[in-house]
């Protein structure tokens, strides 16, 4: 199956009711180790996405809708989400620029190519409690199921739950990246925020995506083990 | 949440009005992007002094913009760093023809948007640098973390790099001379009690009313431990002694010395942080040729303070001394 404008548009839309159904819980923990607005930036950068693709129409190019996400986080997000969501959107569109619709594979493409950028972004490394440590299990696990032949949807379901799964190993973790780690070991025993929007982002593909009819279904819980 | 607000979203917004309103005569402030401009920007054959960062640290940065200090200023969202767009159009309109300099304080979202507007100005054809301000002492400094925040001696920097700047230096000169500031100054900050920023609605972190923070930033983020309250001589004590042990500041030497206060402190206090720190020094044979004493660095109504101390030289007192005409720093002019 592959996904189209509409597809990507839905998730899009998706992961911003996520974000603000979940604006005052990433701000709680942002709050704990950090500076206590990660779900008020990305709800307002989320909300200014929604308002900016439903004035742009006609266009069917998902890249360039990918583009004009990441161009509209980098301008109202600030903080450190707006450059590295913005350059995740943005890495993302430039793999699949000039596509109508992503096949596995180029979402496979898009989500390596989105992670590479938030590192080349923050230099962050797996384990200094940032979003990659939800982003780059996301990312493999989501390789490893194509690469084995499981249907999108159920690879999709194994990205989301490696995301969850590495934000929730976020937890005993001692920040070395970002605000948290001036905190130094009194930022172990919470979870990151980033990586815990990140699971967000992954959780609407997956919801959104293996809802359809030709995906299998058995996308949600039964991967979560 | 007790604040003399209207709206917690308006919050940035009308006090970017209300600045516009009360200091024509010193800026110009342009919505969306939002930055306050000196008034008679862009000065030729002047480097252009751009700094910014989250809002709710009033007077920096806008209320430095001005004569003899800042030519732009990018306001963010409250604790929230400002977007790169916002820096790319404080450049244009602040370059004279003899470059830009960008103030950054160490924080991972300053330093990446300031980083991406830097990206995104390369085609404009306007020579940019930028220096990174991180002198603050609570953070340990490492390859492997965020490094130092910057605090207090931005401040300083901004004042004494605006002088360097409006003697006509050059852009190499002035980086130059921001980076010698940012070497020779080094800060420290405790809290009494937390903040509330106004979208949040509830204080960042609890304190109990006999506790405080040692080693906080300006974000409402905790410090590095948290003990007994105790008098102002023993918390500027501790304050101080990890500042004079890092630069080191030793006997003989001439010092800026700045107690900033966080929001909530009344002068008063400062006063008596002030006497303790002129004591402290004194018995240590470092003297105070210069000082500041306010709340210039805020952190929202944060009750608190932070010690900056800055080692002196001739050229960096003479710059101190210039000019400056500004809404939160004015003499000479």
């Amino acid at each position: 199956m592959s996904v189209g404008y509409d597809g990507v548009l839905g998730w899009i839309r998706r992961f911003a009711s996520e974000v603000e159904a979940n604006k005052e819980y990433l701000t709680q923990l942002d709050a704990a180790i950090g500076d206590a607005d990660h779900g008020i930036n990305m709800s307002r950068g989320m909300s200014a996405v929604v308002a900016k693709v439903d004035e742009q129409s006609g266009d069917q190019d998902v890249g360039a809708l990918l583009k004009t996400v990441g161009m509209t986080l980098v301008s109202t997000v600030g903080g450190a989400g707006g450059p590295l969501y913005g350059t995740l959107f943005l890495r993302m569109g430039t793999a699949v620029t000039g596509k109508s619709e992503l096949s596995p594979d180029d979402w496979a493409a898009a989500l390596e190519a989105g992670v590479a950028g938030v590192q080349d972004r923050g230099k962050a490394e797996p384990g200094d409690k940032t979003m990659i440590d939800a982003l780059i299990p996301a990312r493999d696990a989501l390789k490893q199921a194509l690469g084995g032949g499981a249907t999108f949807a159920d690879a999709l379901g194994q990205s989301a739950a490696a995301a969850e799964q590495g934000m929730q190993d976020t937890v005993p973790l001692v920040a070395r990246k970002g605000r948290a780690s001036y905190l130094g070991e009194r930022s172990a025993g919470h979870q990151d925020p980033g990586a815990t929007s990140s699971h967000l982002l992954l959780e609407a593909a997956a919801e959104t995506w293996g809802d359809s009819p030709q995906g299998s279904g058995d996308h949600e819980g039964g991967t979560n083990g | 949440m007790k604040k003399l607000i209207n709206k917690p979203d308006d919050v940035v917004t009308e006090a970017l009005h209300g600045i516009a309103a009360a200091h024509p005569d010193l800026v110009n402030v342009q919505f969306d992007p939002n930055i306050i401009v000196r008034a008679d920007a862009p000065v030729q054959g002047k480097v252009g002094l751009v700094s910014g960062g989250g809002s709710g640290h009033e007077p920096m940065h806008g209320g430095f913009v001005g004569m003899g200090m800042l030519d732009a200023a990018c306001p963010g969202e409250v604790f929230t760093s400002p977007t790169p767009d916002q820096m790319l159009d404080a450049t244009k309109a602040v370059d004279g023809g003899a470059g830009v300099l960008h103030i950054v304080k160490n924080y991972t979202g300053d330093v990446m948007n300031f980083e991406m507007a830097a990206d995104l100005g390369g085609g404009e054809g306007i020579e940019v640098e930028a220096v990174v301000i991180d002198d603050d002492v609570a953070v340990q400094d490492s390859l492997y973390t965020a490094g130092r925040r910057g605090v207090g001696t931005t401040v300083l920097a901004e004042k004494i790099c605006g002088a360097a700047a409006e003697e006509k230096q050059s852009l190499s000169q002035v980086a130059e001379l921001c980076r010698k500031v940012n070497a020779n100054g080094r800060s420290m900050g405790m809290a009494l009690t937390s903040c509330i920023v106004p979208a949040a609605g509830t204080p960042t972190f609890d304190l109990p009313d006999d506790e405080m923070e040692i080693g906080i930033g300006i974000h409402g983020e905790p410090g590095r431990e948290r003990v007994k309250l105790a008098p102002a001589a023993e918390i500027v004590e501790r304050l101080t002694t990890p500042i004079l042990e890092d630069l080191p500041f030793e006997e003989g030497d001439n010092v800026l010395a700045f107690v900033n206060g966080m929001g909530g402190t009344p002068l008063i206090e400062l006063y008596i942080a002030y006497n303790d720190l002129n004591r402290l020094l004194g018995e240590r044979g470092i003297t105070i040729t210069r000082n500041l004493i306010g709340p210039y660095i805020t952190s929202l109504e944060m009750a608190g303070c932070s010690i900056t101390l800055l080692k002196l030289d001739d050229e960096l007192t003479r710059l101190w001394d210039a000019p400056v005409k500004t809404a939160g720093l004015r003499w000479g002019a």
